[in-house]
């Protein structure tokens, strides 16, 4: 803008708008974050840029002034932070909590920035605004040097994909420029990211607070010979490498509008593709040619890496969202395994065997973590064992999916290597994963075309399989129900089979425990097993204490439609404590058993179970008939 | 020779996969229509979108009635010409209780028509995702929202818990009742604005253009008297100047700018060399510190 001014002066008319505009379109364009510890100076750096490449107009320059004032913690001087921390809570607490998203030019580059916040809780922000940058400007306050949050913000710049850092050793004017403290600092940062694989470090001694080295060289620091900040944002190479990518095309939108169009929309990932190129379906192998790239405005020849167009092919081909097209030579992984690291962003730990939404750019299914590998120490970068992955963690995982995707390693493409996890109760984005590559397993199992189904067994046995799955407190009677209700069916000629606690932690599951990340498992594989049951044809009673809305729900989805039956044997706590069949509660209570569902295990209650018996005042005998009249109404029996 | 995109044609792919990814994944989505150049902008985006179709939702335009009738005509005509489904709602409760900027202060006045109304208007079509022309650079609050940006049931934002956005992979999801605010143009500055409206030729209210306008001074800002309901205050008169508008809202709350810009490469040469934003001229904004974020807070786009 200042440049802008200076060429532009409308009274002097030099330059054509027009021509002025198509030279504004040609600047290349930057996108970079800062991050950095607490109190590094962060926001103060991207207001001293603001300020110092005339983009802060003088209504916002009035603006801060007054809020200098009120909010400030820079004396009498402008207090730059104010400029980008726009929350009213941030500016109360003086500190950043979210990202804040700043636009600046210069006469060689536009430049979107990201300022993140520094405080380990909000580390998902900060992850937030890195896996859209090119380049991360790692503040260091001079004073003290490489901090945790330094660290980790490396790390995670790092895995997501950013290969160009700024090392900003900043507030060098408070430690009398001393060209020391300045190299000390940049060596132990060279030393510490080796292993980071990143392709330029450049360390620049600056004083946000000052100006000193952001736009011009600082006759306070003589000693140093690099470029001011401004110059190497302005000329730093981020391109490498993406020329020539193989062809990706994930698939957003299936356009119909009517019976004679039928095109596939989405944006280019990389590479490129062009009318009459021969194109193949990631998932199904199938090849086609490209008929038309359609645009408003006019067909186009081809289409480039960023550009967002609707392909038609010659072939009447499936193919819909999710999917994608692609080169015919290098061609993605599909698979429903793979490696990857994953950055966790919830209050509540990751559980392997929980089952996840996993998302992809266009993609969407169920997964779970198979294997936690190791967690990443975020001092030493070491590999450490661990059974979850708690909040602004990372971990090495192997994932299970429920159906193939197709993907390729983020080294090779952030756009088709990247994926979030989304809670599946309350919809939050709990993850994001980097795959590292396929897990060859998956491509070798592959299913039995079967002749005999699920169907023809279930036909033979006269019957309608089912899992009724018998949920509530320990002591609560599910195991009685169950066993009663086994001796009803059996009488009346049914084929069933009782999965409960004392035949299965016996056997398959002698090697779990009764932690978080045990009980995950626990359940897992019994719905796993009754699922495999009731494809058998049998109808399946399966009496667990199953805690956890989530295994629930994963089991109900995990077994066909319509064939999982959720019971809740509701006793409250006080009655199943006083009940005490198996004199557990009284240890429990005693402390003398850990995680004991109800005392310091919670127990989730289901929110709409298909049968719900509260068991208070009524004999066993009575609930059966309840729940057996419930599956004879549903021809069950 | 490959092609090379430039800032803008990286904006605009941006923004159309945008629009893309919720006709995929939201079963009731809307486009706020807010008549001003961002909404011009956004609707071409949305057009573009989807060709040869026509764009999957409705527009919506919540008309507080103090809006300028230039406005309005300038709706009406880009209705029937691009044949949108166009819904308009209107607080009636409001217009019953004769709220009003002069009487009832902007801040009311924009809570009950725009706040309120947008509320009423979102539950009663159960939308659950809807398009904004908000752009980042234009206010503090706004520079710190994600461009998926989720709702309660009750509308509310809560900026201090919002969902990580990684890459361009959004997180859709909601639950019964609750929606997404969506923002295409959410890394669009002004100045990108008006040179995308200069290379696409997209039609804009008349209003921009410099022109001899009746004006009066108040509270630091120079108000067109646009209709009749317009009361002048002791000392007031009315001036017949050369004004146009760099932002478009009510009336009586928003700021001319002296001008001679009447055509688009004038408006983006005075632009280039504004020494004040744009949001100077809405007076909304100014009422108090931290305005635009509880607005946000309380449901407003």
């Amino acid at each position: 803008m200042l440049t802008a001014n200076n060429a532009l002066r409308r009274e002097d008319n030099v330059v054509d708008i027009r021509d002025y505009v198509a030279g504004q379109e040609n600047k290349g364009l930057l996108r970079f974050l800062t991050c950095g510890s607490v109190d590094d100076g962060k926001s103060t750096l991207i207001g001293r840029l603001l300020y110092d490449t005339k983009l802060i107009f003088e209504d916002q320059l009035a603006t801060l002034e007054r809020d200098s004032r009120k909010h400030g913690t820079a004396g009498d001087g402008i207090d730059f932070a104010l400029l980008v921390d726009g929350l009213e809570a941030e500016r109360e607490q003086g500190i950043t909590i979210d990202v804040a998203y700043r636009f600046f030019a210069t006469p060689k580059r536009k430049f979107i920035v990201a300022d993140t916040p520094g405080h380990e809780q909000y580390t998902r922000n900060m992850a937030t605004g890195a896996s859209t940058a090119d380049l991360a400007i790692v503040l260091v306050d001079a004073r003290q040097g490489i901090l945790p949050q330094t660290r980790r913000h490396s790390m995670i710049a790092s895995l997501l994909g950013i290969r160009h850092i700024v090392l900003a050793v900043n507030k060098i004017d408070l430690v009398e420029f001393d060209r020391s403290v300045f190299e000390r600092i940049a060596g132990e940062y060279r030393d510490f990211a080796a292993d980071l694989g990143f392709d330029t470090i450049q360390p620049v001694p600056i004083s946000a607070r000052h100006g000193d080295n952001i736009i011009d060289p600082s006759p306070n620091t003589p000693w140093y010979d690099g470029p001011s900040l401004i110059a190497h944002l302005e000329t730093v190479d981020v391109d490498a490498r993406v020329e020539d990518r193989p062809f990706r095309f994930p698939v957003q939108y299936v356009s119909r509008p009517d019976l004679d169009f039928r095109g596939f929309s989405g944006t280019v990932a990389s590479g490129r593709v062009a009318l009459g190129d021969e194109v193949t379906i990631a998932k199904s192998g199938r090849r086609s040619r490209v008929k038309r790239l359609v645009a408003h405005g006019g067909d186009l020849a081809e289409a480039v890496e960023g550009q967002a167009v609707t392909v038609v092919l010659e072939d009447e081909v499936e193919l819909s969202r999710g999917n994608m097209l692609v080169g015919p030579e290098a061609r993605p992984h599909v698979a429903d395994q793979f490696s990857a690291n994953l950055v966790w962003f919830d209050d509540k730990p990751l559980l392997p065997g929980r089952a996840y939404i996993l998302r992809t750019e266009t993609d969407e299914v169920s997964a779970t973590v198979s294997q936690l590998k190791h967690r990443r120490n975020i001092n030493n970068f070491a590999q450490e064992a661990a059974t979850s992955l708690e909040l602004n963690e990372v971990g090495h995982c192997h994932f299970s999916l429920q159906a193939p995707i197709a993907f390729d390693a983020f080294a090779d493409n952030r756009a088709t290597g990247a994926f979030i996890l989304i809670d599946r109760l309350t919809n939050a984005t709990v993850g994001a994963g980097m795959i590292l590559r396929p897990l060859r397993r998956a491509a070798n199992i592959h299913w039995q075309a079967l002749d005999v189904t699920p169907q023809s067994r279930a036909a033979i046995k006269h019957q309608k399989p089912a899992v009724l799955w018998f949920t509530g407190l320990s002591g609560s009677g599910k195991s009685t129900i169950a066993s009663l209700l086994e001796k009803k069916l059996h009488a009346a000629g049914r084929h069933t089979y009782v999965l409960d606690g004392d035949n299965v932690r016996h056997g398959l599951n002698r090697d779990l425990g009764f932690s978080d990340e045990d009980r995950v498992e626990n359940i897992r594989r019994v719905a796993e097993t009754a699922k495999l049951m009731a494809d058998a044809g049998l109808i399946v009673l399966v009496s667990f204490i199953s805690p956890f809305r989530a295994e629930r729900r994963m089991a109900r989805e995990l077994i066909n439609d319509g064939a999982f039956v959720e019971i809740f044997v509701d006793t409250p706590f006080d009655e199943c404590a006083r009940r005490d069949p198996k004199g557990l509660y009284a240890k429990a209570l005693k402390g003398e058993i850990q995680n004991f569902t109800g005392v310091d295990s919670p127990y989730e209650p289901p929110e709409r179970a298909d049968i719900h018996i509260p068991t208070v005042g009524r004999a066993p005998e009575e609930l059966v008939d309840d729940v057996e009249a419930w599956l004879k109404e549903r021809g069950y029996c | 020779m490959p092609l090379a995109l430039t800032h803008l044609d990286r904006l605009e792919a941006e923004a159309i996969h945008i629009f893309r990814e919720v006709a995929a994944t939201f079963s009731n989505p809307v486009m706020l229509y807010s008549i001003g150049k961002d909404s011009s902008v956004l609707m071409h985006l949305a057009m573009k979108a989807f060709y040869p179709a026509k764009p999957p939702f409705p527009f919506l335009h919540v008309d507080t009635t103090w809006k300028f009738r230039e406005m309005i005509a300038f709706r009406d005509r880009m209705a029937e010409h691009l044949g949108f489904d166009l819904l308009v709602h209107i607080n009636e409760e409001g217009v019953r209780d004769g709220i009003n900027p002069f009487d009832h202060g902007s801040n009311t006045h924009t809570h009950v028509m725009k706040t309120l109304a947008l509320r009423q208007a979102l539950d009663k079509y159960g939308f659950d995702a809807a398009f904004g022309g908000a752009r980042r650079d234009e206010e503090k609050a706004r520079a710190k929202e994600r461009i998926f940006s989720f709702r309660s049931a009750g509308h509310g934002w809560d900026p201090k818990n919002q969902r990580p956005e990684m890459w361009k992979i959004y997180n859709t999801r909601v639950a019964p009742g609750e929606s997404i605010r969506v923002f295409p143009l959410s890394n669009w500055t002004e100045q990108d604005i008006w040179q995308y409206i200069l290379q696409e030729e997209i039609p804009i209210v008349p209003l921009y253009f410099a022109k001899k306008r009746p004006v009066v001074d108040r509270g630091g800002m120079t108000i067109m008297v646009d209709d009749e309901r317009m009361r002048l205050q002791p000392g007031e008169k009315v001036e017949e100047r050369m004004v146009r508008f760099r932002t478009l809202g009510c009336y009586p709350l928003t700021g001319a700018i002296p001008s001679a810009a009447t055509t688009l490469e004038e408006i983006v040469g005075e632009m280039l060399t504004a020494r004040t934003s744009e949001r100077q001229g809405r007076l909304i904004d100014r009422d108090e510190a931290g305005s635009m974020e509880k607005k946000k807070r309380e449901g407003y786009f």
